[in-house]
């Protein structure tokens, strides 16, 4: 029966062996047992190091509650979503209804995302949340991160922040990034209280997603705005609070480990 | 505070800067230009590459004829003679005519033996009266790699927002309606009563209405609206 802690300490020789073997392999074979008896003379079982980010959002917009903040942090391989093409079906959950389940589950599957989290509810316009995510310090260099969540009164409006680069923060460093707004392109901007989720159209259906696209192209693209019932769309639910400018989101990144 | 020497380390710099960067440009470069809006179509862009110092045009100031003919009508052949004058580096009209919303084009540039430092890239929107997307003397990064700009949108400030069909031709009122356009933009709006602003500034978006037999607009509220940014601009430098 082996001692768990020899185990990680055998796995910690292991990695530093790895981590070696990108120097030189001659380098690895003359330095390896040396490694070894450090470890076994000075370290205490060490967890693998990690990099702590704290990722803090606030909500610009007037009138527009957001949903339950998705926040990714990958490498650039991985792509949330681009404009001019179509939104993902997990995108278009989110998008619709404000649930970024799907989403986050889809980003998590792939073996270019480091982590992933979500807020703990509706962000409401004004206030603020913080939401902290670790990665293991090895991807510090090649770190990007993804946000995105509804503005839920409105069809399919997104505040997004699509794969902006926070590579190489040191310990203390702080980014600070504006969100546009995207109109996913799945649904019709009706407006109407049957297809916004959304507490301004209380009283209707309420909608959330659905799998039909029929907005004007099946694409991605800068939201034009709400028009609302106050500026003369009739069925709009909306009323001229809930219009918004550019920025809709301010996010602090800030890496605190 | 020592003047003079201040003013020596200065000079003493500008030689150093002088003795390594070489005093042409050289640049192998491809401009891709995305339209972001939801449906607001780009008339031919001037894409141009264009000496440090040098801008067609500056918020706040009044429009030149040239830019007054390409924001009223589209026509980009006045600034093309000013880009010529001051030796830029051009590839315009990329698209081939209109940049439909959500479409990109793409135009490649070589400063190679020039000083064009500088980026502009510029075109009308429609439908407005006087509205233009630009990317104005935006400075052209000299290490390889790729750079994403946003464009927002502009009014050049020469003609009355009244958001009704009319003509292109500099300072007649109202805005052409090219045949791909047809089919979107209303009739019978009774015009918005407003007036030439004088100087450029950021445009206030359009109003639009909902009705497309009358009304006070023939823009339709809900397709020809948008937000800034309305142009993504990615730049490669080889």
């Amino acid at each position: 029966m082996m001692n768990p802690s020899l185990l990680r300490q055998r796995g910690y020789s292991l990695r530093r062996i790895l981590g070696t073997l990108t120097i030189g392999a001659a380098v690895v074979l003359a330095g390896c047992s040396d490694d070894d008896d450090d470890n076994n003379d000075a370290q205490q079982p060490e967890p693998e190091v990690m990099a702590s980010y704290q990722v803090s959002i606030k909500n610009l917009t007037a009138g527009q509650p957001l949903s339950p903040i998705a926040v990714v942090l990958h490498e650039s391989s991985w792509k949330s979503f681009a404009t001019g093409e179509a939104a993902s079906s997990e995108l278009e959950q989110l998008a619709e209804g404000g649930d970024n389940t799907a989403y986050l589950d889809a980003a998590m599957a792939s073996a270019a995302v480091f982590n992933s989290a979500s807020g703990s509810g509706v962000l409401t316009p004004g206030s603020m949340e913080d939401i902290n995510l670790d990665v293991s310090a090895d991807s510090v260099g090649t770190l990007y991160l993804t946000l995105v969540s509804m503005l839920v009164n409105t069809n399919d409006a997104l505040a997004a922040l699509n794969a902006v680069d926070v590579k190489d923060m040191g310990v203390g460093e702080q980014l600070t990034f504006t969100a546009l707004t995207y109109d996913s392109g799945t649904e019709a901007n009706s407006e109407s209280a049957d297809t916004i989720p959304g507490p301004a159209a209380a009283g209707g259906a309420q909608e959330g997603y659905n799998a039909s696209r029929d907005d004007v192209r099946d694409a991605i693209y800068v939201h034009a705005g709400v028009v609302t019932a106050d500026d003369g769309l009739a069925g709009s639910v909306l009323l001229e609070t809930h219009r918004w400018d550019n920025p809709a989101i301010q996010v602090v990144v800030e890496r605190v480990q | 505070m020592n003047l003079s020497r201040s003013i020596t380390q200065s000079k003493a710099l500008l030689l150093a800067a002088t003795l390594i960067a070489p005093i042409t440009h050289s640049a192998d470069l491809t401009v891709s230009i995305e339209n972001l809006t939801r449906g607001i179509y780009f008339t031919p862009l001037a894409v141009a590459a264009h000496p440090d110092g040098t801008s067609l045009f500056g918020l706040g100031e009044a429009a030149s004829a040239e830019i007054q003919a390409m924001a009223e009508g589209g026509d980009i052949s006045g600034a093309g003679a000013i880009l010529d004058s001051i030796g830029a580096t051009q590839a315009n009209n990329p698209a081939g005519g209109l940049l439909t919303p959500g479409a990109s084009t793409t135009a490649t540039l070589n400063t190679d033996g020039t000083s064009n430092t500088l980026l502009t890239v510029i075109g009308m929107m429609l439908p407005t009266n006087d509205g233009f997307v630009a990317l104005n003397s935006q400075m052209i990064p000299t290490e390889p790699g790729t750079y994403t700009y946003y464009a927002k949108a502009y009014d050049a400030g020469t003609e009355a927002n009244d958001e009704v069909r009319g003509s292109g031709a500099p300072g007649e009122a109202g805005f052409p309606v090219p045949p791909p356009l047809e089919a979107e933009i209303g009739t019978g709006g009774t015009g918005l009563t407003n007036s030439a602003e004088g100087f450029i500034h950021i445009h206030r978006g359009n109003l639009g209405d909902t009705d497309s037999t009358g009304g006070m607009t023939d823009i339709d509220s809900t397709q020809h609206r948008w937000l800034n940014p309305i142009a993504k601009i990615t730049v490669t430098v080889n």
